[in-house]
């Protein structure tokens, strides 16, 4: 079970790292597919392991998937359309929510 | 007629009423109506003397309650003696001679109604006077009398001089009134009562002596210093000789001065209850004599001549009521209250008489300096004639009237004999200065020949009255001869008759005195065998003296009127400087205390509240810097805030070295924010 | 009939105060008329008063006219309660009198008349209320009402340093009126039950301890002492007065300074028997202060109406001073006759200095001179006013100074003794005065326009030297309409 659980939290410090220091929108986007699928791997890790009688982890799983798929609808369009006005996608350049 | 005797001062008053509000624009009339009212009074007057000499001098009262309520009553009434049935004949006689000789020396005076309208206030005052029966009601007249002497001597007010003697006249006077009026409290307080007759019952009983007494009889006696113009307050007679002569004839005179003099004989009981009161009485009579005449001796205004020889025989007559009160006091009955009263009233015709005739001389040379007239008298007959006739009465010679009255008060002396040799002095100075007077101005060579050539005989209006005056001053004085035993002596007295009978040798002394002052007169002044100028060269320091008049005006200026007069500016400065200084100093600092406050409030207060305000806006100017817009610092920031929260359940040490640790990456981070430029412009680019 | 009398003469002028308000601002005459009128109609019933309550009331001592009282303020007590004797219905005469002249001699007003006029209605409503009201918290109102329109009075209508002495005049009242108030409260918060009805206080108040009614006497004592004026309070009055048009000085000199003495009369001297007794020697000698002081002071002054106004402290002195000899009925009845004769003569000064203004435009002493070559009636009149003013028997000031003199000798020899000085320093400043504007050179060059006094003037000030001459010759009709009152005044002293 250990094993499981080291490669979702690799994958999901992976995913944190690639949040918090890409600059390309998509590129975080990415970053958190991979923390969505960490927690997914970690849902389905526990329910194996823990509760095997019922199975709302796994239920949760494919939520969590069905959700991330909508999220990155949403987002691949916010990203879109910051293309369209910054004419780019530099995570840096959009900070219009400081002060 | 004697019941109604008080109507005697409301005609003039009614005189005054009808000139004052109805007749004043037609002036024959109002001078008609004054002397016909001033007459009527005097057909009045004779009419009570008549009743009262068949009475053989009982008195009369009679009076009226004027405040009633108040810790003594205060009255209006009438007391008729012998004295006052005097008093108001000698009043009206010279009043009605004076308003008489009035029309033709005022003639052409373009305030003539008045002028009569004052003379007629001037005698109801003097006649309420008399007859009051009070001190209260006294007191009233008297200052009633203060004021129209100063209406009068102040009548020409256009020459300074003129206001400036009413009003020194006025002021003096009052300063004597101020005695006068402690006197009537110091009555009020300790007798109850102010009518004459209620007091002199409590002084002749003993419940009022020592010194009470004394010291009620000297206060009233300020009251006399004042209006008989007895030292030291007599500064002001001479200067009131600005008004118009009748005027001084009548005020300064005969009458007015007599105030004074009738107020000791009146109170004449207090003052023989103490013989302090009369001592003082008696020497400042006999200093004021002395004064005067020494004055009187080198003064060349003739008019001026005049009033002084007024202080002096006021003095004369002072010192005599003074000195029978001091005999009185002691035991003894003298002569001095019959030869106060009687002097009192032959001088009153002779002073008067000289007045008027040096009015018409005046009128005649309109001059007042002996210096300019002379060898008058060969075109001023009636004049020079009468008013020989009253200096030779002055002077005292056998047989006028002032011979008789002069030779009482020399009797009175007796036992005294500082005052009689004085008195003898005086009498001797008397009658120098008198003939020096008549010889300078009716005898001798002209000294100004342009007036003299223009000098005439005055009118019959006023050569009439002196000629009446003149008969008065021979003859009045027989009323008092020594050897009537029923004369004036057993008329006027106070007490008990006093008959003193002829002092022959006194009479002799007394004529040689009177007769050497006339020849020493008639050898420096007519003969000029002597130089005057020679003689006040002699005597430089007594000349100066007494043509200074004792410097009298000087020191009394620079020990009175100058310290008055500088403290009210010093209390003018006082007053608008500290006084009112204290107050606006109160405002002013009650105006800077609320500065003060506005200051505190704008600075402190309001200054705390901003203050706040301001601190929160740095703070937050700070912190600001953390909501740096860019997300992923925020999710930095929670993660951080979750391993935190993990770190804080595992191992608090390590959580706080993390918060640390937390708090440096932070600031550091925030450090370089502050310091570098934003990168990308906040402005969002619409299109595309 | 004599219900509401009291009411009537106090509202009658606040009447036409309202009723001028509603008229037209340019009808100059329609207003001075309707002003005339509506303090007219308060003076005949206030003489009317007088008069009868000489022939019925005058040998009692009780309160009469009595309206109320009727509840006011229940939350405080304080109630609408007015009443009059003896020593209050000769000041509403007075006052009645001196506002009706005061309006006659303002005609000449033609700056804002509407609201002079109105002003001088209300501040007539004011000082009758003070003469009439029996309950403390009426008391202090109407003697803050009046306040008011003494204040623009002064500082719209004067002269060029108005608003200086109107501030001083409203601030320095005020500051008194504030020690009233304590002493009020004091009064009220001690009583049992509260009552602010001064009938019942004069029972009560004695009652209170030593110290507490010293304390009360000194607060009221410094309010009225500040209207008197008092000496040292005086200087606001030389400002207001020399700065006040004509008919304010009037009124000011005239009824507001009496509204101090009354209070003492009514108010302090019954009120606090021992404080009175206590601090007879002090106020007698404030009076001698105020006496030769304010002479001396009169003495050094260039300004007429400053003269004036000086010789108000120094005649107001004789007030104090009689106050000091509470123990004679003389001494108070002295006080009041001074009271109404001052109201008469300094009022009737201040008329003549007017018309004098008016024609010559200063007031400078020494600018004038002979005078009563030209101008004969005004002179004599001026003459006959500065006589009664120096107390010249035949006039009221001589009689109320003697009843001063001979009432407080019993008490202060010596301060009486000095006082009497008083007179002939009053005599030297009034001398001066006469002598240097009537007599003397007539300079015709500059004074040849001037105008001898129109009827108009001449009526006004007739009956102020009608009256000061006959109750200098026949006092005892006002003598005995205060006589009762001031024998309970004193048996309440001597408490």
């Amino acid at each position: 079970m250990l094993q499981y659980l080291a490669l979702s939290a690799i994958l999901f410090a992976i995913g944190i790292f690639g949040v918090l220091t890409r600059r390309n929108a998509v590129g975080i986007l990415m970053s958190l597919e991979l923390m969505f699928n960490a927690a997914n791997i970690n849902l389905v890790v526990f329910n194996r392991f823990v509760g095997p009688d019922n199975l709302t982890g796994q239920i949760f799983a494919l939520f969590v998937v069905v959700v991330a798929a909508a999220e990155a609808v949403v987002g691949l369009a916010i990203v879109l359309l910051l293309y369209r006005n910054w004419r780019g996608i530099d995570i840096d350049r959009i900070n219009i929510m400081k002060w | 007629m004697l019941e109604y005797a008080y109507l005697i001062p409301l005609y003039p008053l009614l005189a005054f009423v009808l000139i004052i509000f109805f007749t004043r624009w037609k002036e024959r009339l109002s001078s008609a109506i004054a002397i016909l009212l001033v007459l009527l009074a005097f057909v009045h007057s004779v009419f009570v003397l008549v009743a009262m000499l068949g009475r053989h001098g009982a008195p009369v009262e009679l009076s009226t309650p004027f405040i009633d309520h108040l810790i003594i009553k205060l009255e209006l009434g009438m007391w008729i003696d012998a004295l006052t049935a005097v008093m108001l004949l000698v009043v009206t006689i010279v009043s009605s001679c004076v308003q008489i000789y009035s029309l033709g020396y005022m003639h052409n005076d373009p305030r003539w109604s008045r002028y009569f309208a004052y003379l007629s206030l001037f005698t109801f005052s003097m006649l309420g006077l008399v007859i009051a029966n009070n001190f209260f009601m006294i007191f009233i007249f008297w200052e009633l009398v203060g004021l129209t002497s100063y209406l009068l001597i102040g009548f020409w007010f256009e020459k300074k001089t003129a206001s400036d003697a009413g009003k020194k006249a006025f002021i003096t006077t009052r300063i004597g009134d101020l005695g006068f009026i402690v006197g009537i409290l110091i009555l009020t307080f300790y007798v109850g009562t102010l009518n004459y007759q209620e007091i002199f019952e409590k002084v002749t009983s003993g419940t009022l002596s020592g010194g009470i007494l004394a010291a009620a009889g000297i206060f009233i006696f300020c009251g006399a210093i004042g209006k008989s113009a007895q030292f030291p307050l007599h500064v002001w007679l001479p200067d009131a000789m600005e008004g118009p002569t009748p005027v001084s004839a009548l005020i300064h005179a005969a009458t007015m001065v007599a105030a004074g003099v009738y107020l000791v004989a009146r109170a004449m009981t207090l003052f023989a209850g103490s013989a302090t009161a009369s001592m003082v009485v008696a020497v400042i009579g006999l200093i004021t004599s002395f004064l005067a005449a020494s004055i009187a001796l080198t003064q060349n205004d003739i008019k001026r001549i005049l009033a002084y020889s007024t202080v002096s025989q006021l003095g004369y007559m002072i010192m005599a009521l003074g000195l029978y009160g001091v005999d009185y006091a002691h035991g003894h009955h003298s002569a001095g209250y019959v030869a106060g009263t009687f002097h009192l009233m032959t001088h009153a015709f002779f002073k008067a008489l000289l007045f008027l005739g040096a009015g018409s001389v005046i009128h005649a040379v309109h001059t007042n300096d002996i210096n300019d007239m002379g060898g008058l008298s060969r075109k001023m007959k009636t004049t020079t004639i009468t008013f020989f006739i009253a200096s030779l009465s002055i002077a005292g010679i056998f047989p006028l009237s002032g011979f008789w009255s002069k030779d009482e008060i020399v009797a009175s002396t007796a036992g005294h004999p500082v005052f009689m040799v004085v008195t003898l002095l005086i009498a001797f100075m008397t009658a120098f200065y008198m003939f020096r007077l008549c010889f300078l101005t009716f005898t001798g060579e002209p000294r100004d020949k342009e007036r003299f050539e223009h000098a005439h005989e005055s009118p019959k209006s006023m050569t009439g009255p002196l000629t009446v005056l003149a008969f008065l001053s021979v003859f009045a004085g027989w009323v008092g001869l020594p050897w009537l035993h029923r004369g004036f002596s057993s008329f006027v007295y106070h007490d008990q008759v006093h008959h003193a009978g002829p002092h022959y040798i006194l009479m002799i002394i007394s004529t040689m005195v009177a007769v050497s002052g006339i020849g020493l007169a008639y050898t420096i002044y007519y003969k000029k065998v002597i130089s005057a100028d020679a003689l006040a060269r002699r005597f430089k320091v007594l000349y100066k003296l007494s043509f200074n008049k004792w410097y009298f005006d000087e020191i009394y200026d620079a020990i009175i009127i100058r310290p008055i007069l500088g403290s009210t500016r010093v209390l003018w400065w006082f007053d608008a400087n500290v006084v009112d200084g204290l107050v606006n100093l109160i405002g002013w600092l009650t105006v800077k205390w609320a500065d003060l406050k506005m200051w505190f409030d704008r600075y402190i207060i309001d200054g705390t509240v901003n203050g706040l305000g301001y601190l929160c806006m740095a703070g937050s100017w700070m912190v600001k810097f953390i909501q740096s817009g860019s997300v992923q610092f925020y999710t930095l920031v929670v993660i951080g805030g979750a391993i935190g929260a993990v770190l804080y359940r595992v191992t608090e040490v390590g959580f706080y070295f993390y918060l640390i640790g937390l708090i440096i990456v932070a600031l550091l981070s925030l450090l370089v924010k502050m310091t570098r430029p934003d990168r990308v412009g906040t402005e969002p680019n619409i299109e595309g | 009939m004599y219900d509401y009398v009291l009411s009537s003469i106090i509202f009658l002028p606040l009447a036409g105060f309202l009723v001028i308000l509603f008229l037209p601002k340019n009808n100059f005459n329609l207003i001075r008329w309707v002003a005339s009128i509506f303090s007219f109609v308060p003076m005949v019933i206030s003489f009317y008063l007088i008069y009868d309550y000489f022939i019925v009331y005058s040998g009692s001592a009780d309160m009469v006219y009595i309206e109320g009282p009727f509840k006011w303020i229940s939350v405080i007590n304080a109630e609408y309660f007015l009443g009059a004797d003896g020593i209050s219905v000769p000041l509403l005469a007075l006052t009645g009198l001196l506002s009706f002249l005061s309006i006659i001699a303002s005609f000449n007003i033609v700056n804002r008349v509407k609201e002079y006029f109105a002003f001088f209605l209300l501040l007539e409503t004011g000082m009758m209320g003070v003469f009439c009201a029996l309950d403390f918290f009426l008391f202090y109102v109407f003697w803050e009402v009046m306040l008011v329109p003494m204040y623009f009075l002064i500082g719209v209508w004067g002269g060029p340093r108005k608003e200086y002495a109107a501030i001083k005049f409203f601030l320095y009242t005020l500051f008194g009126s504030i020690f009233m108030l304590v002493a009020i409260l004091v009064l009220y918060f001690t009583s049992e039950p509260h009552t602010l009805n001064m009938l019942t206080l004069i029972q009560t108040a004695p009652g209170l301890g030593h110290s507490l009614q010293l304390f009360c006497f000194a607060f009221l004592f410094v309010a009225f002492a500040i209207k008197v004026p008092v000496w040292p309070f005086h200087t606001w009055l030389p400002d207001a007065h020399v700065e006040a048009p004509t008919a304010v000085s009037v009124i000011l000199a005239g009824v507001l300074l009496k509204m101090g003495t009354y209070g003492m009369l009514r108010i302090s001297w019954p009120m606090f028997p021992e404080a009175t007794r206590f601090f007879a020697i002090p106020v007698a000698l404030l009076g001698l202060i105020a006496i030769i002081y304010g002479a001396l002071v009169s003495m050094a002054q260039k300004d007429l109406k400053k003269l004036v106004a000086y010789s108000s402290v120094s005649h107001m002195g004789y007030c104090m001073l009689a106050l000091g000899a509470w123990g004679s009925v003389t001494a108070l009845a002295g006080c009041m006759f001074q009271m109404v004769s001052h109201g008469l003569i300094t009022g009737a000064l201040f008329l003549m200095v007017g018309v004098l203004y008016d024609r010559a435009h200063t007031r400078e002493i020494a600018a004038f001179g002979g005078l009563g070559v030209k101008l004969p009636i005004f002179t004599g009149l001026m003459v006959l006013f500065s006589m009664a003013s120096l107390g010249l028997p035949g006039m009221s000031g001589f009689i109320s100074e003697f009843m001063v003199f001979i009432g407080s000798f019993s008490s202060f020899k010596l301060i009486t003794a000095l006082a009497v000085l008083g007179v002939v320093l009053t005599a030297g400043y009034m001398l001066r005065m006469v002598q240097r504007i009537f007599l003397g050179e007539f300079n015709m060059a500059k004074w040849g326009g001037l105008a001898e006094m129109n009827a108009r003037e001449i009526l006004m000030v007739a009956p102020l030297a009608a009256l000061t001459v006959a109750i200098g010759v026949y006092p005892s009709p006002l003598s005995n309409v205060m006589k009762a009152t001031l024998e309970n005044l004193v048996n309440l002293v001597a408490r």
